[in-house]
């Protein structure tokens, strides 16, 4: 197999991820990928391509990736660190058009935020490259601005490029 | 840890303001004396001078006095904090999408073997000429 050579990425290839807030419940983040979008579905929605890159800072994998694709349908994650933490999130899809858009609640088991998230994730292929845009809608704001304070201690939120962008919504 | 959180909880209270949001920018130019601020903001001085005390209490401006005048000026240590967490963040997604494009790679590679019937063309050949 091809092992080696599918793991080399050639720089130029990679596209700098792009995290803004939009207005006050909202955060919007855009990175594009040069792969048809079927494979990046593929990726977003297929438990064992999942697991192979959902995993976060070194030190955490991700034991558990369960995921019933249709309308109505549950998923369930959790991330364990080798330290023994262990977290976990579940949602349930509310909308799928295969290949194109997928919209899911999310809400964590140690939820640091009042209420489920609503996420927005749509695939824009162009010329062999797909954009992928996940929008997290918040409940409120206060939750929005929660998820930003929690990003310190659990690295898990969402991230902004530039200061600017962060405060400028 | 935890007195870092605390910071950054005031940071995002007292630039959560539209009004402190402006002096804010307005001190990204550069340090200013009250008087000049209230006349750009078209606010009342001792609204401005409510909204300087929150930045105050948060870190965010620091004050000197010149003869009659109170001068504010950003103080760029809260800024940065946050900024770095922002960074330290987008990094976190930003190695998630790495291993999602090297994964990406695999797949068309794979995709490529699935659906092509045909050996590959003999470009080694052509390689070794040159």
């Amino acid at each position: 197999m091809d092992a080696k050579t599918a793991k080399a990425v050639p720089h130029n290839q990679t596209e700098a991820l792009k995290l803004t807030a939009q207005g006050d419940r909202e955060l919007v983040m855009t990175r594009a990928f040069h792969a048809p979008r079927r494979l990046v579905f593929d990726a977003l929605t297929k438990p064992d391509l999942v697991k192979r890159w959902l995993i976060g800072p070194p030190g955490w994998s991700m034991p558990v990736c369960e995921i019933d694709l249709m309308v109505g349908g549950a998923y369930r994650y959790v991330w364990r660190h080798a330290d023994g933490k262990q977290m976990g999130v579940r949602g349930i899809y509310r909308d799928i058009v295969p290949q194109e858009r997928l919209v899911c609640t999310e809400l964590f088991d140690d939820a640091w935020y009042p209420g489920e998230a609503l996420l927005t994730t749509t695939l824009l292929e162009q010329a062999g490259t797909t954009t992928l845009t996940t929008t997290i809608l918040y409940v409120s704001k206060e939750a929005r601005d929660g998820v930003l304070k929690s990003g310190m201690e659990s690295g898990v939120a969402a991230s902004y490029d530039r200061l600017a962008e962060l405060v400028a919504s | 840890m935890l007195g870092h959180i605390t910071c950054m909880i005031e940071t995002f209270k007292a630039l959560a303001d539209p009004n402190r949001f402006q002096i804010v920018e307005l001190l990204l130019q550069g340090p200013r004396p009250v008087g000049d601020m209230v006349e750009r903001l078209h606010l009342q001085q001792p609204q401005v001078s409510k909204h300087l005390r929150v930045l105050n209490a948060a870190g965010l401006v620091a004050v000197r006095v010149d003869a009659q005048r109170r001068i504010y000026a950003l103080r760029p240590e809260p800024l940065k904090a946050l900024e770095s967490w922002v960074e330290r963040y987008r990094r976190i997604w930003e190695q998630n999408f790495q291993r999602l494009d090297g994964l990406l790679e695999e797949l068309k590679e794979q995709g490529e073997k699935t659906w092509t019937q045909k050996p590959p063309k003999p470009c080694r050949i052509t390689k070794r000429k040159l």
